[in-house]
């Protein structure tokens, strides 16, 4: 960054503004991006970073603002014209085929409809290519379900450079991956701009968006707030910006772990897909054991044998001193056990229902808030009153409807029913998904305190971050198998990030004497 | 062009919508009726007049929306709880089978505990009807659509060959119908000369009755749940599969009241032909209602009176009365985008 010559203008925005109701999604945001750079846009979810996005790429029109591309207007509302401009995007969610190869996949959709042959063999070539040009290996006859997660993100990218892109968006593309799997990604990108390429990477985490990005720009509220450049800047000042003001994290004091009151004694099963292999772990009271892994190893094998969705199938699960058999949720919630589901939408809540419903639905047959069958009205509105003002559940009634609530709202409204209860074990699988730093900070806070209090508290999570702040010991789950429990003073991400890979440390192992 | 969420959607908008929707289905049925070389104000003063226009032509009306209740009723009861019920014909059959039974002979009791009676052992019958194809979908995950609507087909070959066979009324000069119900067991009129009978209230009682359910108890706060989102109720421990077989008893048995409304109200004795598809139009009923208790009886009400009406539209102008049929899936369609218009508005781009 030496030179003084301006690099050229590959990609300029001006005055986009979109609105969607009552949200002013897109703020008047005007952006430039420069050839061979990788520009960061950082900011909360809902600062409207995707919406943007999702204008450049035309899945939107912009009410207001316009779009060049190497100085030409690019035609709104035109994915194919965005394509022809160069334009490539990799969305946070996978947009593969599983069932067809990785060549099929890369290939699907640039060849013409009718054309008699398939022209694979220069397919081929040009797919290897461009994977030695960026160090993107990937077997091309491989099915691409079964590949692994950071696998399927290299065919999404060599999908993209297959189509000519000269200008890459990419949408929260380590959300999924391991420590390592996204130092891969940092390194093809850079290898990407030194070869003329420019990024556009959407995220919301600071330590990648200060690892890779030449400059940052910050959206809040839908609109620009801060345009940095990551020399000049620091943690501190982005995250000020992205939340508009400072965040404070919470502190976990030192506690003994008390009584156990969940474990797990080589506990084998195969749920939904999930399976867990001889797991064998204790939490006790006064103590967060967190989970860490990418997602697909075996937690929803986990969590729902602790939600009683599932029984073992060899093992022994013992909750609060009694051994749990054939436990169903229903007993689950009778035993104590408070379950912080990990999709709230679908297990969590109910969206049609009232938020005073959603508030009772493990509880609706309790005697304070039933009789002889029928549901008492007014205590479970009562109820409601109390929770939203103690759980800070904001921007509705105990008579709305819960749909319209935010994710963090929702979150909190999950946490009341749960945490109210004053559960001595408690399960919470992925309990910041999705949220904005404000509510992440009262979920965590909400956690420790429950801990402190004399809870014991599974914590199962793919944001390492999380898993550092809150836990005491942590162990990490691969394929099912557990690793041994690590005091998190002793982990750090390098060590977990090999754990998460499959690679095990030698060296003593109890978690498994079981495995053989 | 693109739906996009209202943010909030006002109680008249709301109140509004499905009252528009009709007017807007009335008006494209209009272009049938000129298709069919009928005049339009003519034609539809005559349906008008047939449905409500005199006494007459109202308790008609409201005599053919008693079944229609409670079809509808067992619609919205078994929808709701994403139990797709499509066995109302057959249900409301199997009711009128049990009141033919009970109501025949196999006992006798005063009027006020006799009609009881027969309503339980009706209700039972359709209930046990449901059970069936419901317990096979918890199981054995059998589509209970299939199942449900076969079972339409069986049971009314069930009635075909009792009619015909071992309950032949001997004194019904060759016709297959059962023999009359007792007396005692013969819903009371409700207005002089006219067919509008006891059965009227009972489904008013019976769809009052069903929304205090869903709405102020256990079981309807666990059917609403676990049809709005299954996962969840399990989650949470609702017994799912409890509150789905307590759901197909409801449904079913509501469903079978329609049959003792109208072998022991409109006809009298049980004949092939007491039902012009009930079953199947409560669907339509429960849907232009929303799926709301209350609604269904407003509902009823407007697809009799259209059913009616159409009856006298036909005679008046010389075009089908299939019309009718059609005048309720416009309607029916109509309000149906009506409600997504109340949940999305239209944006261009």
């Amino acid at each position: 960054m030496s030179s003084n010559v301006q690099p050229p203008s590959v990609l300029s925005v001006r005055g986009i503004s979109k609105r969607f109701g009552d949200i002013q999604a897109n703020r008047d945001i005007s952006l430039s991006l420069n050839a061979g750079e990788v520009l960061a846009l950082l900011g909360e979810n809902g600062a409207g970073k995707t919406t943007l996005m999702s204008i450049l790429f035309g899945h939107y029109v912009a009410d207001a603002g316009s779009i060049e591309v190497n100085g030409r207007p690019l035609p709104p509302g035109s994915p194919s014209a965005a394509i022809d401009a160069g334009i490539g995007m990799v969305h946070q969610h996978f947009t593969l085929a599983d069932n067809l190869s990785v060549l099929d996949n890369v290939v699907l959709g640039t060849e013409r409809l009718w054309s008699p042959f398939q022209r694979r063999r220069q397919a081929r070539d040009r797919l290897s290519a461009l994977a030695d040009r960026f160090g993107l290996n990937v077997d091309p006859d491989a099915r691409v379900g079964n590949l692994s997660v950071g696998e399927r993100q290299r065919v999404e990218l060599l999908k993209v450079l297959y189509r000519d892109a000269r200008i890459l968006i990419l949408d929260e593309p380590t959300a999924v991956l391991t420590p390592q799997e996204a130092e891969a990604l940092f390194q093809t990108l850079t290898e990407m701009v030194s070869n003329g390429l420019s990024v556009i990477f959407i995220s919301h985490k600071l330590n990648e968006v200060m690892a890779i990005a030449q400059r940052i720009a910050v959206l809040r509220h839908g609109a620009v707030v801060g345009e940095y450049n990551r020399a000049d800047t620091s943690r501190t000042e982005l995250a000020t910006a992205m939340v508009g003001r400072e965040v404070a994290s919470p502190t976990r004091t030192q506690m003994d772990a008390g009584e156990p009151v969940l474990e797990l004694k080589s506990v084998s099963l195969r749920h939904n897909n999930s399976r867990l292999l001889h797991a064998t772990l204790k939490v006790g009271q006064h103590e967060v054991l967190g989970i860490a892994g990418v997602s697909g190893n075996g937690q929803t094998a986990l969590a729902d044998l602790v939600s009683g969705l599932c029984v073992p199938e060899s093992g022994e699960l013992v909750v609060l001193g009694r051994p749990a058999g054939g436990h169903t949720p229903a007993h689950m919630v009778a035993a104590g056990v408070g379950r912080i589901p990990e999709d709230r939408h679908t297990a969590g809540v109910v969206h049609e229902m009232t938020v005073s419903e959603n508030l009772v639905l493990e509880s609706y047959r309790q005697p304070e808030f039933s009789r002889f069958g029928w549901l008492r009205v007014r205590p479970i509105l009562e109820h409601a009153r109390t929770l939203m003002e103690r759980y800070d559940v904001r921007g509705a009634g105990p008579d709305t409807r819960t749909s319209s609530l935010s994710g963090g709202n929702m979150q909190k409204l999950i946490l009341a029913r749960v945490l109210s209860r004053r559960p001595p074990l408690v399960l919470a699988c992925q309990p910041t998904r999705g949220l904005d730093v404000g509510a992440t900070a009262y979920v965590h806070q909400q956690i420790l305190e429950t801990r402190n209090q004399g809870s014991g508290i599974l914590l199962i999570s793919e944001d390492l971050d999380e898993l550092l702040t809150l836990s005491d010991r942590i162990m990490v789950i691969y394929q099912g198998e557990l690793s041994p429990a690590i005091p998190t003073e002793q982990a750090d991400r390098a060590r977990l990030g090999l754990l998460m890979s499959g690679q095990r440390t030698t060296g003593p192992s109890s978690g498994r004497d079981h495995a053989a | 062009m693109r739906l996009e969420p209202r943010t909030e959607a006002t109680f008249w908008l709301r109140a509004m919508a499905p009252i528009l929707a009709v007017i807007v289905a009335l008006a494209l049925c209009g272009f049938l009726i000129l298709w069919a070389g009928a005049p339009l104000l003519e034609a539809y003063a005559a349906l008008a007049r047939g449905a409500l226009g005199s006494r007459f032509a109202l308790s008609e009306t409201l005599t053919r929306a008693t079944p229609l209740i409670f079809t509808g009723l067992a619609v919205a009861v078994a929808f709701r709880a994403k139990l797709w019920n499509i066995g109302g014909e057959g249900q409301l059959y199997a009711g009128a089978l049990a009141a033919t039974w009970v109501g025949t002979g196999a006992i006798d009791l005063p009027a006020y505990l006799m009609i009881p009676a027969i309503f339980s052992a009706a209700a039972l019958a359709g209930g046990l009807l449901l059970l069936l194809p419901t317990l096979l979908k918890i199981r054995l995950k059998v589509d209970e659509v299939v199942t449900t609507l076969l079972l339409n087909f069986v049971v009314l070959l069930f009635v075909n060959y009792l009619l015909f066979g071992p309950w032949k009324d001997p004194l019904s000069m060759g016709w297959p119908q059962a023999a009359p119900i007792v007396d005692s067991g013969l819903l009371p009129n409700l207005v002089d000369r006219t067919r509008l009978h006891f059965g009227l209230l009972a489904g008013l009682v019976a769809s009052v009755a069903v929304w205090i359910v869903m709405r102020f108890t256990h079981w309807g706060f666990e059917i609403r749940a676990v049809g709005l989102n299954t996962p969840a109720a399990v989650f949470a421990g609702i017994p799912v599969n409890a509150t789905v077989v307590r759901t197909a008893l409801l449904s079913g048995g509501l469903a079978a009241c329609a049959g003792v409304t109208e072998v022991c109200g409109t006809k009298g004795y049980l004949t092939l032909d007491i039902s012009p598809g009930f079953g199947y139009t409560g669907i339509a009923v429960a849907m232009l209602a929303g799926l709301h208790p209350l609604g269904v009886v407003v509902s009823a009400v407007f697809v009799a009176a259209i059913y009616n009406g159409a009856d006298s539209m036909s005679r008046a102008v010389g075009i089908s009365n299939y019309l009718a049929d059609v005048m309720t899936a416009v309607a029916l369609l109509a309000v149906l985008v009506s409600s997504l218009l109340v949940q999305y508005r239209i944006r261009r781009g």
